[in-house]
This record gives structure tokens, sequence and C-alpha cells, in this order.
């Protein structure tokens, strides 16, 4: 048989181009040799030869040459129509050759090909040739695309490629059952390699998608299945091993699923090990909650791989409680981290607990220390949700750490991943798991719950207009609004009273209304709280809560800044000079620094002029909290303010005129700024700004910015940014972002108070350095706020530069 | 802009002591004179000329003690008068007359107003406070036969009682009584079992007053804090919060729907009196005339809405007469 396949291919002869009778030869003795696998080295060899040159050859062959190339070997067909393809030449074989592969593709002949592959695992002189066609398997897109120069057909895409190869490599596996449970040794480790390079391709998703939902089913309850399954994983090189544990991570529906796919793979493989317990936990942050779950879920499900799960928390609370991590690393990543050391905590067991409760213990405590220490309140929180789980683990019975944080979505979502522990299995699909049955069995259940929502709204409106027959409509209130809270003693009317009851009266009610009245009291009588003021800006400073007074500390601070702006240089030189002296509390620091922003806004706003009053509440852009204090408010003033700013120089003079007045701020800028700017780098005893009072620093560099933002035209803006930018640059390293993102609020303010052609005269070698910090802030900062800011700041600078040279002098 | 609240119609002024109690009896037809009854602090209990703003006669029968309840059975001549001597009189107050026919000795000491409530003809039932500290009596009149005293649960702690509310559903139904105590809550009493059918903690303080509409099975009630609490009874006699309403300032002594229930008026600690829309308690206006607590609010029972009226009696011995909302 093997002699007429011989002669005819001799008959065919080795010319370029065989004519239709000899590959009608061919053919027929292809087909009475039987079976394609029995074929002789030597037969192989004449038939690749005959094959190569039929697909190279100058001009189209004439007969059915296509059938050839899907009735002979499929390795050799496959080697020929590549070939091809490598080495384009102008011609017929443009649109052909791919119609012949994606004949080769669609009859199962790929299958075939990795099926005969798989079998000559052990022939010597194997593993080149495996080498190129495993080469040539995964790149076929790419060699399509190249041959065709980029106008591949769409079967040839990879989106529709690699699904196509998934189901070749399934049907490859269903082969390989079949010859195990026939008692036949088989070896997986080709489809291993396609396996390893398709991820390390990049299209974990393409082929994954195929494979993993079918092999979840396999494996539910074939022990055989399971081990082909376990066997391939293992087989994967080393250096592919990282995508394809990604992708199975990724791609698995539940740590059960996970743990009946991978096996051991943690255990065995080492490569695979650093990818689950270190990389994907410890370097990367970009995981869902769910790939977390699944990941240490997969961790706890066994015995020998729950060891590695204890680990892996250790190594995550080391991370965790190190300061220069919570400094340095960006919130994301703290909040994965925090994730993962959650779900770790939901599964491990009391005796597991009880094992490492001193480490716990120790990591617990030192980082929830330098969590709190943290000047962001996100980080803050994180610390303490993660705090509180532990020591609700670590204490069953004794007393647990409880924190006061807002409990937000976020807080909730944390909290939750701590309760769930047994829910393995039940973890719903990732999304961009296309498994075709929940897709299908989705739409149905989406659609009732559409209608039962629009059910539930239609009812809504009935319930209303039923209620509104049953109104009170029908009756006109009359003016209420004066009904006030009645007062037990009267309001002090002059300003010495309220001194007197505020130092030294034991009349608590009294106390209370000298605290209401002192503001208008104040605002009413300038001339009369000139005479006292500074005495008056004392006994503020230092009053204390004396009754649970509702909005004491907005009062409190209103009456502070109407003494400021009423005598505002004797007061602003006390306040400063209080500012960095010895014995005040840190919220009395931050008091003062509140006060002088606040009183400064009033003083440069045109509408403060005159005898208005209240003019924050005027300004209807920008609103100050100054109760809640958090560090939100002031970065969100200031970005506001350089939002609209920007705007406005992008649209030129489109602003809404103002009313206009004299400045009053203009002669007093100095008075409030440079005093602030002087001390800070000199440590007291009980008040170290550059240490670890970092949180007043980082809230002084805000109220500097503010303060420089609000000196916009005044005399002194030139000096005062000159000083500003020598103290950013003195803290530009500094390693709390908060205090970084208010030093970049101070360079933005400086950009848009301090006139540009001063700054370029005045300040051109600060203003570049600042520029390549700035620069180098966009690129490399951990924190994403401080980025946004860099950028904004560059824009600004930018802009300055367009405007330059738009308007020349 | 609203319209400034309304001056009162009038103000009745010569009761020579606070006031704590008010009663109209105002629903004769055209010869009879519609009067007010108004106690006061120093025991006199004066009645009202309402046609001419002056005192018809003046009772002293109760020993120059406060007078904290009043309330008439059938018409102006028989009136029933609570005073802080421990004692409920009754008066025969017919063709001049001026007599106490008779009186029950209830030996409470506290501030408890009596309830009074129309069983049949002929036939009245009161609950009063009884002498036990947390103890309510339920009485037949006019034959003074107890009918059932009512005993919280041992170790409730519930407290005195502070307010009573004697009610019965559509005709034929059994009388309940609501009694609201001192720990701040309110409490549903069958009378014919003389068990608790609900109990509902409302309050943080005591509850000073309570009203109930029976027709809606809802009511309302006030404490000594800044809290109107309305609650409702639902089919399984249970009492549930519905809302509660923020007053500015603390303290609410008396708390009356109007018969029609069409709104509500509470007498404030803060010397205001407060009308309330009673079907979703919307605020409707705050009367400042009085510049001392006023302790007792009372709607008139005028057969014509629009001669209804509004007495408020308060410790700045004025009783102040409104007019208000009489179109609706």
């Amino acid at each position: 048989m093997a002699a007429a396949l011989e002669s005819a291919l001799q008959a065919a002869g080795a010319g370029p181009c065989p004519g239709a009778e000899a590959v009608g030869a061919v053919r027929a003795a292809l087909a009475a040799a039987g079976d394609p696998a029995a074929l002789g080295e030597r037969e192989r060899a004449r038939l690749g030869a005959f094959l190569r040159n039929l697909a190279a050859g100058p001009e189209e062959p004439a007969g059915p040459w296509r059938s050839l190339f899907l009735e002979s070997p499929p390795d050799l067909a496959f080697c020929a129509l590549t070939d091809s393809l490598a080495a384009p030449r102008p011609g017929w074989r443009l649109p052909a050759v791919p119609e012949v592969l994606e004949q080769f593709l669609r009859q199962g002949r790929l299958a075939a090909l990795i099926c005969e592959l798989c079998q000559q695992h052990s022939r010597p002189g194997s593993v080149e040739r495996h080498d190129a066609l495993l080469g040539r398997i995964v790149c076929l897109p790419d060699l399509v695309g190249n041959g065709l120069q980029g106008r591949s057909p769409a079967a040839f895409f990879p989106q529709r490629y690699f699904p196509v190869l998934g189901g070749a490599v399934l049907q490859v596996l269903h082969n390989v059952s079949a010859s195990l449970r026939g008692g036949l040794d088989c070896s997986v480790s080709f489809i291993s390699h396609i396996l390893g390079k398709v991820c390390v391709h990049g299209r974990q998703k393409e082929i994954l998608s195929v494979l993993v939902p079918h092999l979840t089913d396999l494996t539910k309850s074939d022990c055989i299945w399971q081990r082909i399954c376990w066997r391939l994983v293992e087989c994967v090189p080393d250096r592919w091993m990282e995508a394809v544990v990604l992708g199975f991570v990724q791609r698995a529906p539940g740590a059960d699923v996970l743990s009946r796919l991978l096996g051991n793979l943690v255990v065995k493989n080492k490569k695979a090990q650093f990818v689950v317990t270190q990389k994907m936990l410890l370097l990367q942050y970009g995981y869902t909650t769910a790939v977390l779950q699944n990941l240490l879920g997969y961790l706890a499900l066994d015995g020998l791989r729950r060891a590695l799960l204890i680990k892996v928390l250790q190594e995550l609370l080391e991370t965790w409680s190190s300061s220069s991590a919570v400094k340095h690393s960006p919130l994301e990543q703290q909040q994965y981290i925090s994730k993962a050391i959650l779900i770790c905590l939901s599964h491990l067991k009391e005796p597991e607990i009880e094992s490492c409760r001193q480490e716990l213990l120790t990591s617990m405590m030192e980082g929830v220390k330098c969590h709190l220490d943290s000047s962001l309140p996100q980080i803050r929180r994180l610390g303490m949700i993660v705090a509180e789980s532990i020591s609700s683990k670590i204490n069953t019975d004794g007393p647990v750490l409880t924190f006061q944080y807002e409990e937000d979505d976020e807080a909730r979502e944390l909290k939750s991943l701590l309760v769930q522990a047994a829910p393995l299995g039940v973890l719903p699909g990732l999304p961009d798991n296309e498994n075709e049955n929940a897709d299908a069995a989705l739409p149905p259940v989406l659609e009732s719950n559409r209608k039962s929502t629009t059910a539930t709204t239609h009812v809504m409106p009935d319930e209303e207009s039923d209620a509104e027959l049953d109104s009170d409509d029908d009756l006109i209130p009359y003016d209420m609004s004066e009904d006030k809270e009645l007062k037990k003693t009267k309001a002090p009317v002059y300003i010495r009273d309220c001194i007197e009851v505020l130092t030294g009266s034991e009349d608590l009610d009294k106390w209370e209304e000298a605290v209401k009245a002192l503001e208008s009291l104040v605002r009413k009588n300038p001339v009369a709280a000139r005479e006292v003021s500074v005495e008056l800006a004392k006994i503020l400073l230092h009053l204390e809560e004396k009754t649970c007074l509702e909005g004491f500390a907005e009062l409190r601070q209103k009456a502070q800044v109407a003494v400021l702006t009423t005598d505002p240089i004797p007061v602003a030189q006390y306040l400063t000079s209080q500012f960095y002296s010895l014995n005040y509390s840190l919220r009395q620091r931050m008091d003062i620094l509140d006060v002088l922003v606040l009183a400064a806004r009033e003083l440069s706003c045109p509408k403060g002029h005159g005898k208005t009053k209240h003019s924050g509440a005027q300004n209807p852009c920008i609103q100050f909290l100054p109760e809640s204090g958090s560090s939100k408010d002031w970065r969100r003033i200031v970005d506001e303010r350089i939002k609209s700013k920007t705007r406005r120089f992008a649209k030129g003079q489109s602003q809404v005129e103002q009313p206009s007045g004299p400045n009053e701020f203009n002669s007093l800028a100095g008075h409030f700024f440079f005093p602030l700017i002087q001390n800070f780098d000199r440590p007291l005893s009980t008040f170290d700004l550059l240490g670890e009072d970092h949180f007043v620093l980082g809230r002084l560099v805000h109220t500097l910015a503010v303060l420089m933002y609000l000196a916009v035209n005044t005399m002194a803006v030139t000096a005062m940014g000159k000083a500003l930018l020598e103290f950013v640059w003195a803290l530009r390293f500094h390693t709390d972002s908060y205090v970084r993102q208010g030093l970049l609020s101070c360079v933005s303010s400086i950009l848009l108070s301090v006139p540009a052609e001063r700054l370029l005269q005045d300040v051109t070698e600060e203003l570049l350095e600042t520029r390549s910090w700035l620069e180098d802030v966009v690129e490399k900062d951990p924190d994403g706020d401080c980025r946004r800011l860099a950028l904004q700041n560059l824009l600004l600078m930018e802009n300055l530069k367009k405007k330059l040279e738009t308007a020349p002098s | 802009m609203a319209q400034p609240p309304p001056d009162p119609h009038f103000v009745l002024r010569g009761t020579g002591a606070a006031v704590h109690a008010l009663h109209f009896s105002c629903g004769g037809g055209e010869p009879d004179i519609p009067v007010l009854f108004s106690g006061s602090e120093n025991g006199f209990i004066h009645v009202w000329n309402l046609k001419t703003h002056r005192v018809d006669a003046a009772l002293d029968g109760h020993g120059r003690k406060s007078v904290c309840g009043l309330k008439t059975m059938d018409g102006k001549e028989r009136l029933l008068s609570q005073g802080r001597d421990q004692r409920i009189c009754l008066w025969d107050l017919a063709e001049g007359r001026t007599s106490v026919t008779d009186s029950v000795f209830t030996e409470n000491v506290g501030f408890c107003r009596c309830s009074l409530l129309k069983v049949a003809e002929g036939r009245w039932l009161m609950a009063t406070a009884a002498k036990a500290l947390e103890e309510v009596q339920v009485l037949e009149l006019p034959s003074k036969t107890s009918v059932c005293t009512l005993k919280p649960e041992v170790g409730a702690k519930l407290g005195m009682p502070m307010c009573l509310k004697l009610w019965q559903g559509s005709c034929g139904s059994q009388p309940s009584l609501l009694a609201g105590y001192e720990d701040g809550s309110v409490l549903l009493w069958n009378l014919s079992t003389g068990k608790v059918l609900s109990q509902l903690i409302c309050h943080q303080e005591p509850v000073m007053s309570l009203d109930f509409d029976s027709e809606k099975a809802k009511g309302i009630s006030g404490s000594s804090e800044k809290v109107l609490s309305i609650w409702s009874l639902n089919e399984q006699q249970n009492l549930q919060v519905q809302k509660t309403h923020r007053l500015v300032n603390a303290g609410i002594s008396d708390i009356t729907i109007r018969p029609d229930k069409k709104i509500l008026a509470t007498a404030g600690w803060d010397h205001r009196i407060r009308i309330f829309g009673w079907k979703k308690l919307k605020p409707l206006a705050v009367l400042d005339y009085h510049t001392a607590t006023v302790h007792s609010v009372s709607f008139s029972d005028h057969k014509s809405p629009s001669d209804r009226l509004l007495a408020a009696g308060a410790k700045d011995h004025r009783i102040s007469i409104w007019l208000i909302y009489t179109q609706t």
C-alpha cells in the first residue's frame, strides 16, 4: 500500500507544479493506504515535499487539490500551508491558502493535529518539530494576518480563533480521557504547552472561556478528568505558569471549582506558589474581590494548602502593619490588602487562630497605630475596620476593639467579607465568564425583576394620591417663623458683659446666651469690639464647652472670625504668634488656622465690604464646613477654585461681573501669612510640625495655599509667592500625602495669584525647579490625588506660558 | 408670605389664680347661654358666660385646693370637678343652685385628670387614678360602684398614671381605657378583663397628656420632652408609633383633638398654643399670647362650626379664647 503511494508520488515528480492527474493519483493512493499515521518516514517526507510544492507553486493547481490537504496527515498539511503563508509571494495563494486553512479548522483537523502530536511525544527528534508546530498553532492569527497584510478573514481573528483552538483542545482531552479509560498511557504535555503559550500571549480570556466551563462540568464527579486537569496545569512550563494560573484564578466561578481544576498545584510548583501567594496578593492589587475570594478560598480548601493560607495571612499582616507601607503605598493597594486579610480571617478556624494569636495581636497593635497616624481619613478607617475584625476573631469571649467611624457602603462591604466564610461554590460567576447556559437563563429573570420593579413603582403613585386625599391641605398654615426656642435668660447686650460671663460666671444659661450673642455683638459694635479685641480673641481661643450647647464649635468659630475681621492686625498677630507657642492642643492650633482662613476670605471678598454681614453665606460657589474639619473640605475648596480658574483661563474673560469694592485684605495679607510661614521648622517640646504632628502641618500647608489664593491682586503677593515657593521646596519630599497635596495646592495658588510677569522676573529659577518636581510627581507619586494636582499645576504653567506668548510685552 | 397668627378672640381675666382646667358647655339651643367652666389653682370653679364674657358664678368646693379637672354630664346643669383635695365632686347647677350633690374620695395625690365616658343614657364610666401608686380605678356613675381596678403586672415599673382616656369604638363595642404613665409608656386596658391589651413606649419622659380618635384608631401623646408622638391601634389591638413630631421647646401639658377631628391643639410649657392638622400632623399655627405655662386647652361643643371656640388656660391667670380654622 505504501508502495502504491510512493509510486504515485514519484510519478507526480518533484516539479514545482503538479498536475491534476498527479493530485488525483496521490489522493487515491492515500485513501488506499488507510491510516495516514501508519506511513513510513520516507513516505511522509515525500508527501510533505509534494504538499509544499503544491501550496508554493507559481500557479493554482488544477483538480481537487484542496481535499488533499484535508486528507493527508494533518501535521504535513498544516506545515505546508503555514510555510506558504510565511513566505508570501503575490499570486493565487493569497485567498486560497487561508480558505484551505479555514476548512482545515472547520473539519476538526486541528484536534487531529494536536492529538497526533500528543501521541508522538516520545519519538526521537520530536522536540524541535513540536516547538515549531506549537509556535505556528498559537500564532496562526498573526501568521495569517502578516501573510495577508492585515486582510485576514474573520475566522482568523483572535476572538474567533482561540475559542476554536479551545474546542480542539477539549476534543483532544476527550480522546485522552477515553484512551486512559482504555488502559493506554497518554501525555498531555503538548496541550499544556499550547495552553501556556496562548495564555502568555494574553489570550486567557478567549481560550479559558471555552475550557473552564466545560472542565468545571467534567470534573464535577469524575476523578479521571480531575487528574487530567491537574496534569494539564502541572505540565505547563514554568515560564508560562504565571499566565495560566492567573487565567484560571480569574475565570473560575468559585473557589471549589478552582480547587478541582488546579489540584495541589501551588504545593507542587514553586512558580505557581509564588504567583498565588506573593504576586497576586502583595505585588499586584487590581483584581476584584471575587478573584481574591477565589484565590484565598482555594488555599483554604485543602489541608496541604492551609499552611500556605496562614503564611499568606502573616505576610499580608506584615505589610498591613508596616508603617512604611501605609505611608507609601497607594490607597487602592491598601484596600486590596485589607480585603485579603479579612477574607483570610474568614477562612481561619479556631485552632489555627489559637496557634497564631500572639502574632495576630502584635501585628494588629502595630498596624492600628500606623493607620491611625495617617492623615488620610480613608486609611484611618481602613485600619479601624481591619483591627476591629482581627480583634473580634482573636478575642472570642473577651472585650473587643470598637471604633467609631462612618458606616458607608465601603465599610459594609469590607465587613461582609468577614462573615461570609461558608458560601464556597455559591459565588456567582464572573461577569466575563461566558457561560452560555447562564446567559440563556439570565434574561427572563431580569425581565421579571424589571416587571416587579415597575409594578412597585406603579403602586407608589396610587398610595400617594390616596395620601393626598387624606391630607391637611385645606388648612392653610399661619406664619410660624416666630416659633423660636424659649430663652430662660436674656442675651447680654454689651460685649463687656459677654466677657464677664465667659470668664467668670458660673451661670450656665447666661454662659450659653453669651456664646450665642457674641458674634452679632461684635459685628454690631466694631468700635467697642476693637477696644477689647485681643482679650476677646484670647478668651475665645481658650473657651471650652461647658454645657452641651448645640453647634458650640461653630458659634465660637464665627465669633472668632468676627473678632478677627473687626480688628485684623492685632488679632492676627496674636493668633499667629499663638500658633507656634507652647501648651496648645492640636485642636486649638487647627482652630487658629481655620479662623485665619475664614477671616481672610471674608476680608478679601468684595461683598464683605461695608456693613454686609456673613459674607460667607453669600458666596455661592464655595461651601465651608469648618466643623467637620476633614481634609476633604480643604482639598475641595482649593480644587474648586483651581477648577473654576482653569476653565476661565481657557475661555478667556467670561465670568459674571462681581460687585466691586476695595479689597480689605490688601494691607493685611502679610500679617496673616508671614508669621505662619516663619517658624515651622523650630520644634517645641509639645509641638513638632516636621515630626509627628504632620497632620497639623498638612492643615498649615493648606491654609497657606488658601491665604495665597486670597491674596490675589494685593501688594504683598509677589513676596508671599516667593516665600511660599521656598517653603514648598523645603517640604517637597514629605512622606505624608496630605501634606504633599497641600504643597501642590500651594503651587496652584501661587500660579493663580502672582502676576505672570512677576513670576517670570522674580522667581524664574524656583519655578523651573518646581516644574521638574511636578513632572516627577506626575509620574512617580503613589497618591492619585497628588498626581492629579501636579498635572493640573503643569497645565496651569502651560497656560501661563501660552498667555505670555500671545501677549508680548 | 403666610399670614401672621391671629390674636385671641377675647381674653377672660379675673380667676385670681393659675387656670388648670377648662370645659365648655355650649351644646344647648338658642335660649341656652353658652358657658365655659374654668378651674383655678385657688380651688374656685368659675362659670363664664360666653355672651357677656363675665363670671356668672364662682363655685368653691375643693377647700381652696387646686381644681385639676372639669367635666359635664348631659348639659351644663351637672358638673363633675376634680380637685387636689383628692375629691371628685358632682355639682347640681340647675336653676341657679350651686351645691355639691355627691362626691368621691379618690385618695389619689397625683395630678392625673379623670376621664369620663357616657356608655348609656344615665350611665357613665369614670376612670381615675386610685390610691395605690400605679393603679387606675374605673367607677360607674352615678351609682359609684367600682367596675374594675387596673393594676399593672408586678415589676412593670410604670410609675404613676399621668393621663387617662376612656373611649368606645362604634356603638355597642366594649369601652377601653388608654393610660399614659410616668415612665413614658401608653397602655391600652381592656375594662372587662382588667388586662393590658397593648403597651407602647413612646416617650422617654412621663406622658403628660394624650388624646385618642376612636374613628381613625389613632392617638397622640405629649410629654415633658420635645416630642409629640402619634400612634395607632391596629386590628390586633396593638399600639404602634406612626410618627413623631419634634417641637421647638420641650413640655406639653395638654392635648385636645377638636371634636370634628380636623385639628388639634397642644398646651405648651413654652407659653404657646400650637395647632396642627390632625390627619398628617401638619403644623398650622403657633399662638403666642400667654406669658407663662399653658395648662389646659379645650374646644367648644357649639352646634354650628363657625362658632367653635378654642380656650386656653395658663399660669398667668388668664384664659384666652380663640377663633381659629372655624371655616373648614
